[in-house]
């Protein structure tokens, strides 16, 4: 801990921090534009610039970088110094002359950096009297907006997206006072991670494309703490809301997982929110098979009655919380419960979890990956399945670098130097998978197997590390591979093994557990991470508590003895089953109630339909791949008569008199009662504070304390306000009253500061500037290591053997298409191709089709046809369809399937401008 | 007077007393308004006269509410009493040589005890309305005529030496050579500080200071019961003026005119003299008002008393 | 002390002499009162000299509004503007203070000298954009924010701005 004298003032900070880090830990305001936490110095703007001095009896000192100069023993600096200050100043009047007068009419105004700076080095008159510098707009897509005039050159754009994100198509252009940053030429970024240009943009260049054409002010915004629902990683978001409109989700600091940065699955969505689709009454489907709204209350009883007579199943779901699921559980019994997975996906979660929760190996966080120096990917498309875990394993490979870095005893901030220095040579990553990935451009190993061969891989792999397991039988360049990837795993301090359900097959969970067994040693903590399809599989998987029937069961059941009432939780059955199982389903079953946000074809199946509130509106507990139970809480009230899911299962549960719900009235009540009655769940009370730790009038307030408009926002409807909703369920509250500081790490609804009005205020909440939340890390991590890792044997080949003319059937991804809510996003769903079929050329050559032509597939459960895409990387023999995508909902990965040309095939109309999110080299 | 004729007598004049308050209420109002640059209440009637009638009708019309939480008799008692007394405070004045109810031997101390017995009812008042602003009005009110009380009695003592009597009849008869607004000068000028305090009329009405105390005492009256109040206050006013009128003015005392003229001339000028006061002066801090009340006001009593004393014996042995 | 006295004695005295002074006030309503241009009184939206709507819906009003009396909504037009969806503001709150006008980048809101809006019923002090917006400029003649913004609107380029160059052809090397 060197001491430093600033201003003449001694402070203790930390070893290998820069000044700046250092000053901003200390609560001192410098101006910084380039810096940033997660990015390191470059030292480009020049705003961050201090005194120091040589010594004590200096009194001139030298102009230094803040973000560039390390902290030593005994350093003095000074950042009140008349010419530091004058300094910066003139600094932000060069970086302001072309900044035109947008602040009204810009986005960014309001949380902008820019504006923040300016003020707090007090510049204010323009005296240039030249014109200024122009540049034109591109169109960067649906999700992103541009206004280059407004750009400072701070260069952070380029280098959060090309060396951090690992984009290619945002660059810098031109020269001197002309640089321009943007595309070559117009087109959607291509980046799964451009969105997080809006909050690394310090103004208004980059902004949130559907914020602007729907603008709210940071202030007026009422934000809670929430969790992306978008996939198994449960990163931390913060979604704003105005007049009842979700209006934009930003990054919720996650020491632990999300850190910095979303995907932009996750942040743009959310949107689905305001869908037109929401069910906005309850419905009673009446005798001419229309629905009909009926009173909410009357619907509960009715439904409750239902319950009391016949044989009642219940589907839950894995986008639902874990109270939810477990409400549903209560209300027909545990072995009435279906988990909501179809069989395969559900065994596959219950594999995951197994062998998660035996192997000796640990389940990282996110952070944790990012610290990995070898990493294999096995079978799994990360960047389109769980993407945030995709940009952490792209700065796992950096590792190489800042450890030649250490070596020259160079910081670890020294961002451009450390860059230049390693320049190509990165810590190993290996991927496996069925199609090149996004990753492949940085992976030191890449393979493209079908499913099968890449289990044998994986096994072979576990096999070279750890002698004692049985060798795989694998041609001369598989072994060879799997002896090089061996290799780099063995020589790494912190191995990483990244797979998961992605590819439904098995085989590849076990060979990854086995692989991480072999590599976990006394001195070397090796990891294991398994991506998972929802954002709750993992929960819905764990309240099942070891039973739950998966849907292919309950449907064997219904055609047995058939069902009188479906309870089904938020599920939308044709996504997970083919249309004739679930149709024979609903067929089978008497009564089916059906609880859900948006409207889905099984709406269209259901006798009663309850309008459920959407994650921004409810409380829940979700359960990400890491194990980590996070609590997201409301945002806003849902309008009546939509309720929250779990209140929806609780009044009907108090209505039917079910047992176990008679002591539960608030949400904490069904939290409370799950934890103690599942044990895996234990933990799940402490994700967040309960709505009792906090008393009323210390509650964490949604709003700003600039919230405007109160006593204007309803005058329409009656001039006569109404008082604030009370939040009987959360320690937040629907008011600008409150503390927002000094609470957990769960309930951060926004990050603001006296001076720092833009996101970049977050280091006031740090408990050191990129460290964890003052009021700790949110979430609570259910999965620990394991002792018992028991040797399992390889269970080789899962798939049936490919005939003549089969080819074998893998599920593609994609980041914007696969998950069933965020297409629902109109921006999101801009992105969104419809489902089709990739194949080798060599598959489409035996066929006799090319690009844009139909095939006809032959499944098990009916023919679907699709439409081709020729795509070279796929493995031999597989084709491969787009997962999720509405219409190959009864496609099962792995399966063996016949293919034809599809005579009366429609091509699509050509698509204008770039397609992002293809797979396609 | 006959007792026949002093009963009618009464009659009028508690009718001509209260009536007198109530067009003080809107004759206060308009001076204030001519000393404050504005109009005031004119639109009801000639000069707005009829606002009078106005403020009645609402005042009557108004909800006669008892909170729940006070002490109810009592809350009910308190302002009755400070009417009473001030009412009966008029019985000892003499309007003219005829006019009077009462003449008796101690008529100025009666006048003293009847004034004295009004801080019971602002008292009262206040803590029977359990709310801390009646409270602490009633606290102010309760300690400030406590205070006042000592020398306003003192400074009467001047011109009761110089009379050799109780009796107000006296005391006028006695100023037939010449008024004790001069020889009594000191005593006349505590006389009317502490009777504005003693009537806690503005600049001394802090156990009611609005800014502070949001109405003090009377925080939870209304309607009738707040009428009361202000008619006592009113009362007290016209009192205090028929008190100075007759102590150092002379009472009925004058040529031409009918003495009863003279005498409500006379009180006329000092009821307008107390509204100058209260347009033009300032409120004081509490404890200016205490401080000013002990260390300055008891002083200058007890000098004129010694003084007056002095001269009296002095007069005397010549 | 001695002070304090004849300065007592010297205010009633002064305040007396207002017996002979005219009133300052007006019997209103018969009689008007003067009020200046820029007295504070109801607000108004004002349009540009283009004849456009000059509210940007940059929502500084409804930040700056102590009682929170406006609320407002931004949209954007075809022509690439920004105007406020709906502008609301609640006359039975508002305080006329004028800190919505001081806070206008646009000019967009300026105050006006009418005060008189005496409703029966509170509903109807709810004042809606179409109640609020003027065909004029108001005080403000020449101001138009869209010639000294870097936005591009219809009808104004980038680089068209007030004191703004052409627009960078970013593939030419001169310096």
């Amino acid at each position: 801990m060197p001491t430093i004298y600033i201003d003449g003032q001694a402070h203790e900070v930390s070893e290998g921090d820069n000044l700046l880090q250092a000053a901003l830990g200390l609560g001192l305001d410098l101006p910084y534009f380039c810096w940033h936490p997660a990015m390191g110095s470059i030292g480009a703007c020049r705003q961050c610039a201090v005194l120091q001095y040589q010594d004590e009896d200096d009194t001139r000192g030298r102009i230094v970088m803040g973000c560039m100069t390390p902290v030593t023993e005994g350093a003095r600096f000074s950042l009140a110094a008349d010419r530091a200050q004058a300094f910066r100043e003139d600094i932000i009047e060069s970086l302001m002359l072309n900044h035109p007068h947008d602040c009204p009419v810009c986005a960014e105004g309001g949380e902008c950096h820019l504006q923040d700076m300016t003020v707090m080095v007090g510049h204010r008159d323009r005296e240039y009297q030249g014109r200024k510098n122009t540049h034109r707009n591109q169109h960067l897509g649906p999700l992103i907006h541009h206004e280059m005039n407004r750009c400072i050159t701070c260069y952070r754009c380029t280098r959060y997206y090309r060396d951090y994100a690992g984009g290619t198509d945002l660059a810098a252009m031109a020269s001197h006072d002309h640089v321009y940053f943007g595309r070559h030429e117009e087109g959607v970024l291509e980046s799964e991670f451009a969105g997080n240009l809006v909050e690394v943009c310090p103004t208004g260049v980059f902004t949130d494309k559907s914020l602007v054409h729907d603008y709210t002010r940071k202030w007026d915004l009422q934000s809670a703490p929430s969790v992306c629902t978008a996939c198994s990683v449960g990163c931390n978001i913060m979604p704003g809301e105005r007049y009842g409109k979700l209006k934009r989700i930003h990054n919720r600091f996650n020491h632990d997982v999300n850190g910095y940065f979303l995907c932009d699955r996750g942040r743009f969505g959310g949107h689905f929110v305001n869908s037109e689709d929401r069910i906005p009454a309850v419905g009673k489907r009446d005798g001419d098979g229309r629905f009909s709204a009926v009173d909410a209350d009357s619907a509960v009883s009715s439904i409750a009655a239902l319950l009391r007579q016949g044989k009642t199943i219940g589907i839950g779901s894995p986008r639902s919380s874990v109270e939810a699921n477990y409400l549903l559980r209560e209300l027909v019994g545990a072995e009435n419960y279906c988990t909501g997975m179809s069989a395969q996906e559900g065994a596959l979660v219950q594999h995951a979890l197994q062998q998660l929760e035996q192997s000796q190996a640990l389940v990282p966080s996110i952070r944790a990956m990012e610290s990995a120096d070898a990493v294999l990917v096995l079978g799994e498309d990360v960047t389109n399945t769980a993407p945030r875990i995709a940009l952490a394993l792209r700065q796992s490979v950096r590792n190489k670098a800042y450890a030649m870095a250490a070596d020259l005893r160079l910081e670890a901030w020294q961002d451009a130097a450390i860059r230049n220095l390693a320049q190509d040579q990165r810590s190993p990553l290996s991927v496996l998978s069925v199609a090149a990935t996004r990753l492949d451009d940085v992976a030191s190993h890449t393979a493209q197997l079908c499913p099968d061969d890449i289990a044998r891989v994986g096994f072979a792999i576990a096999a070279e590390l750890e002698g004692a397991l049985p060798a795989v039988d694998l041609g001369a360049e598989l072994a060879e591979l799997a002896k090089t990837i061996a290799d780099t795993l063995r020589s790494a301090d912190i191995p990483l093994v990244v797979s998961g359900t992605g590819c439904g097959h098995s085989g590849i969970l076990d060979a990854s557990a086995a692989i991480a067994r072999a590599l976990t040693g006394p001195d070397r903590p090796a990891q294991l991470s398994f991506c998972l399809a929802e954002c709750n599989s993992l929960g819905a998987a764990l309240v099942a508590d070891g039973a739950g029937m998966g849907l292919e069961e309950v449907l064997e059941l219904a055609a047995q003895d058939g069902i009188d009432n479906l309870l089904i939780l938020e599920n939308d059955l044709f996504r997970r089953t083919s249309c004739s199982k679930a149709d024979s389903l609903f067929q089978a079953a008497g009564n089916v109630v059906l609880l859900d946000t948006l409207t889905t074809p099984t709406c269209d199946n259901a006798d009663w339909v309850l309008p459920t509130s959407s994650f921004a509106e409810t409380e829940g507990t979700l359960i990400s791949q890491e194990g980590r139970a996070q609590r997201h809480f409301p945002v806003f009230n849902s309008v009546a008569p939509i309720r929250e899911n779990w209140r929806w299962l609780l009044d009907i549960g108090h209505c039917a008199e079910v047992a176990t719900c008679k002591s539960m009235v608030h949400f904490d009540d069904v939290t409370t009662s799950c934890a103690n009655t599942i044990k895996t769940l234990f933990g799940i009370c402490a994700a967040a504070p309960a709505a009792s730790s906090v008393p009323a009038a210390d509650k964490v307030p949604r709003q700003t304390h600039r919230f405007s408009g109160r006593t204007a926002m309803r005058a329409n409807i009656s001039v006569h306000e109404p008082r604030q909703p009370t939040d009987e369920e959360s320690p937040l509250s629907f008011t600008m009253e409150g503390h927002s500081a000094e609470h957990n790490g769960a309930l951060l609804p926004y990050v603001w500061s006296p001076g720092w009005n833009s996101n970049q205020s977050l280091h006031k909440y740090q408990s050191a500037v990129g460290g964890a939340l003052q009021g700790g890390t949110a979430g609570t991590r259910l999965i620990e290591p394991g002792d018992i890792d028991a040797a399992q044997e390889s269970s080789g080949s899962t798939a049936p053997a490919l005939n003549a003319g089969e080819y074998r059937l893998v599920p593609l991804y994609r980041i914007f298409g696969s998950e069933e809510m965020s297409v629902r996003a109109p921006a999101v769903a801009q992105l969104c191709r419809p489902a089709g079929l990739e194949m080798p050329a060599s598959v489409a050559a035996e066929l006799g089709v090319s690009n844009g032509d139909g095939v006809t597939l032959t499944a098990t459960t009916g023919n679907v046809d699709l439409e081709v895409t020729i795509n070279d990387s796929l493995a031999a023999n597989c084709v491969g369809y787009s997962h999720g995508v509405s219409g190959t909902g009864g496609l099962v990965p792995g399966s063996a399937t016949k293919l034809c040309r599809a005579e009366n095939w429609q091509r699509a109309p050509e698509l204008i401008g770039t397609d992002r999110g293809a797979t396609t080299a | 007077m006959s007792v026949g004729a002093t009963i009618v007598f009464s009659l009028v004049l508690l009718l001509a007393i209260v009536g007198g308050a109530a067009v003080l209420t809107w004759f206060e109002r308009r001076l204030l308004g001519i000393w404050q640059d504005r109009y005031g209440p004119n639109r009801l009637g000639p000069f707005g006269i009829l606002q009078v009638l106005a403020d009645m009708l609402k005042l009557l019309t108004k909800h006669d509410w008892v909170p729940p939480f006070s002490d109810k008799v009592v809350f009910i008692f308190a302002p009755t009493a400070i009417v009473v007394a001030m009412m009966l405070g008029f019985a000892v004045v003499p309007f003219s040589p005829e006019l009077y109810i009462l003449d008796i031997n101690i008529g100025l101390l009666f006048f003293l005890g009847m004034t004295s017995l009004a801080v019971y009812s602002v008292l009262l008042g206040g803590l029977a309305s359990n709310n801390k602003y009646a409270l602490l009005g009633g606290l102010r009110s309760a300690a400030q005529m406590v205070s006042y009380e000592v020398f306003m009695g003192l400074s009467l003592m001047g011109v009761v030496m110089l009379t050799g009597s109780f009796s107000l009849r006296d005391i006028v008869e006695a100023q037939r050579d010449g008024w004790y607004c001069i020889p009594q000068a000191l005593g006349l000028y505590v006389f009317i500080i502490a009777g504005i305090a003693e009537s806690h009329r503005l600049p001394f009405d802090l156990p009611e200071a609005e800014h502070e105390l949001t109405a003090g005492f009377h925080t939870e009256y209304g309607g009738m019961k707040f009428t009361m109040f202000m008619l006592g206050e009113y009362c007290g006013l016209i009192l205090l003026s028929c008190m100075i009128t007759t102590l150092f003015f002379g009472g009925w005392l004058g040529p031409v005119l009918p003495p009863i003229v003279w005498f409500c001339l006379k009180t006329f000028f000092f009821i307008c003299f107390f509204i100058l006061l209260r347009a033009a002066i300032p409120r004081p801090r509490y404890d200016q008002l205490m401080s000013l009340g002990w260390k300055v006001m008891l002083p200058l009593t007890l000098i004129n008393l010694v003084a007056t004393g002095a001269i009296a014996l002095w007069m005397q042995g010549a | 002390m001695y002070e304090s006295f004849i300065s007592q004695l010297r205010t009633i005295w002064q305040v007396l002499l207002h017996s002979f002074t005219k009133a300052e006030t007006v019997q209103y309503p018969e009689e008007q009162p003067y009020l200046a241009p820029r007295y504070r009184g109801r607000i108004v939206l004002t349009r540009d000299p283009d004849g456009d709507e000059r509210c940007v819906a940059c929502n500084l009003c409804a930040v700056a509004c102590p009682p929170d009396c406006i609320a407002l909504q931004q949209g954007v037009r075809e022509d690439g503007r920004w105007y406020p969806e709906f502008f609301r503001i609640n006359f039975s709150r508002c305080i006329m203070c004028g800190m919505c006008e001081e806070a206008c980048p646009t000019n967009a809101i300026q105050l006006t000298p009418d005060f008189e809006m005496c409703e029966y019923d509170r509903q109807s002090m709810v004042y809606e954009k179409e109640h609020l917006l003027i065909d004029g400029p108001g005080k403000y003649h020449d101001y138009n924010f869209y010639r000294v913004s870097g936005l591009k609107i219809d009808g104004k380029d980038k680089g068209e701005a007030l004191n703004e160059a052409e627009p960078v052809d970013v593939k030419s090397l001169l310096p």
